[in-house]
């Protein structure tokens, strides 16, 4: 289908944009790279009464990293975030995750931003900033304010953000001395969003996790910071802990059941997607729960 | 309130002044008023990959951009990559492999394959599902398309010696 009619204002700058914003209230959208506003526009399941472009503002682009912290704009796209080799130093679970960010052509277009306020349930970014500890600043009517990850996403589809707010940029820690990664996630074809899907951030030290951050993302209404990875934090692990770890995880994880999945495979790929990142991390294969 | 908007733009190489409504997006731009039907429009929510096309030299899906968002930028349509030569020989390998059926996925599919092939000499068969994977096709069952990208980034590699 096509979108129905709306109005567009190509915003100067992130002042003007804020001004639209206010000024147009509910009946607004901000456009960054479309990739998530254009099909539900097209399938007509939003219908805006006016389009504000932000695409174009130079300001909301591009990363900066001072101090232990990087500032990622919001229009960084998912090809920026492939390519970029600060992201591949300070924040490589970033570039991971953006490699199943979709496909090249909506990887060209998509921003970080973009993905974050949309908050997808089944989208790698949201899972990743919580993995990142990161902290999303959002600017509005009433100023500036920060938004911890773990405070950002709400439901599906639904954010922290109020309607007359717009995302700047995101800010995280820079990876540490001994920081780790691990990201998969399963999907019938690369590039759609995923089935049931795991990011995590981790630090170790000595065989041993000195900081675990296990984000699952598709198997709930919002990304989901697993805090069973707690029992395997400062221990020697071994494969008993990961089986008890892993087994409290179907208390804490409410996921969803649709065309692609019921709710006990999901709980399921939860299982092995944990015991995978934990062999891996620890570069112990024999914690990866090979099927018996 | 939704009135038509002036943009100014070149497609494959010549400069386009136009005045469109807001909502009108890439691919119907293309189609409708510039008369370059080589863009298909299939599934109109980005998941089918037959409107690709190049804006400043990117690959993008033009069902998911509007005709208003590319003021000042430079688009290639699949009649341009055609039309200079660029693609010809990616062309005689879809052909002489029966790459394509129906065809109609046919403009999307040589979009990203060159995509690719400007990226990366040498691609591997994955390497070439991956980066084909947001274009649909539904006649071939994709084999044959693979190996045309495949030989041609051989036939390249072999021409560049």
């Amino acid at each position: 289908m096509k979108a129905s009619a709306f109005a567009y204002a190509r915003a100067t700058g992130v002042d003007n944009a804020l001004h639209l914003l206010a000024s147009h209230g509910q009946g607004a959208r901000l456009l960054a790279g479309g990739q998530s506003l254009m099909p539900a526009m097209n399938l007509r399941l939003i219908s805006p009464d006016i389009v504000i472009d932000i695409g174009g503002l130079s300001e909301l682009k591009g990363t900066a990293v001072q101090g232990q912290v990087m500032r990622i704009g919001a229009l960084t796209r998912h090809a920026d975030l492939l390519r970029s080799p600060e992201i591949a130093t300070h924040a490589p679970l970033l570039a991971e995750a953006a490699a199943h960010v979709a496909h090249p052509a909506i990887r060209n277009r998509g921003t970080i931003g973009g993905s974050l306020a949309h908050a997808d349930p089944a989208a790698e970014l949201p899972a990743c900033m919580l993995a990142l500890d990161a902290t999303i600043i959002a600017r509005g009517s009433r100023g500036e304010r920060r938004i911890a990850a773990a405070d950002f996403f709400t439901g599906i589809f639904e954010t922290a953000l109020m309607a007359d707010e717009l995302l700047l940029a995101i800010e995280l820690p820079i990876a540490r001395k001994n920081s780790a990664h691990f990201f998969h996630e399963f999907a019938r074809r690369h590039g759609d969003y995923a089935i049931a899907g795991l990011a995590v951030q981790a630090v170790v030290e000595n065989g041993r996790f000195a900081t675990l951050r296990v984000v699952y993302f598709a198997l709930g209404d919002r990304p989901a910071l697993a805090k069973a990875a707690d029992k395997l934090v400062n221990v020697t692990v071994t494969p008993a802990l990961v089986q008890q770890a892993s087994a409290t995880l179907a208390g804490e994880l409410h996921p969803y059941e649709d065309q692609q999945a019921s709710k006990a495979m999901r709980h399921h790929l939860a299982r092995v997607l944990f015991q995978r990142s934990v062999a891996e991390l620890l570069h112990r294969p024999e914690l990866g729960g090979a099927p018996q | 309130m939704t009135a038509p908007i002036s943009i100014s733009l070149r497609v494959n190489g010549e400069r386009v002044d136009a005045h469109v409504m807001p909502r009108l997006n890439l691919a119907d731009f293309l189609r409708e008023h510039l008369h370059l039907t080589g863009t298909h429009v299939g599934c109109e929510h980005g998941v089918c990959g037959a409107c690709t096309v190049r804006v400043n030299d990117e690959i993008v899906r033009a069902c998911l951009l509007l005709a208003v968002q590319v003021q000042d930028a430079s688009v290639q349509t699949i009649e341009g990559l055609s039309d200079s030569g660029e693609i010809s020989d990616l062309q005689e390998a879809f052909r002489a492999r029966n790459a394509l059926q129906c065809g109609y996925c046919t403009p999307g599919m040589l979009m990203a394959a060159q995509d690719l092939l400007k990226q990366q000499a040498e691609p591997s068969r994955e390497d070439i599902r991956e980066h084909l994977s947001g274009n649909y096709c539904r006649c071939t069952g994709y084999h044959a398309i693979i190996d045309a990208v495949e030989a041609t980034a051989n036939a390249r590699r072999g021409s560049a010696r």
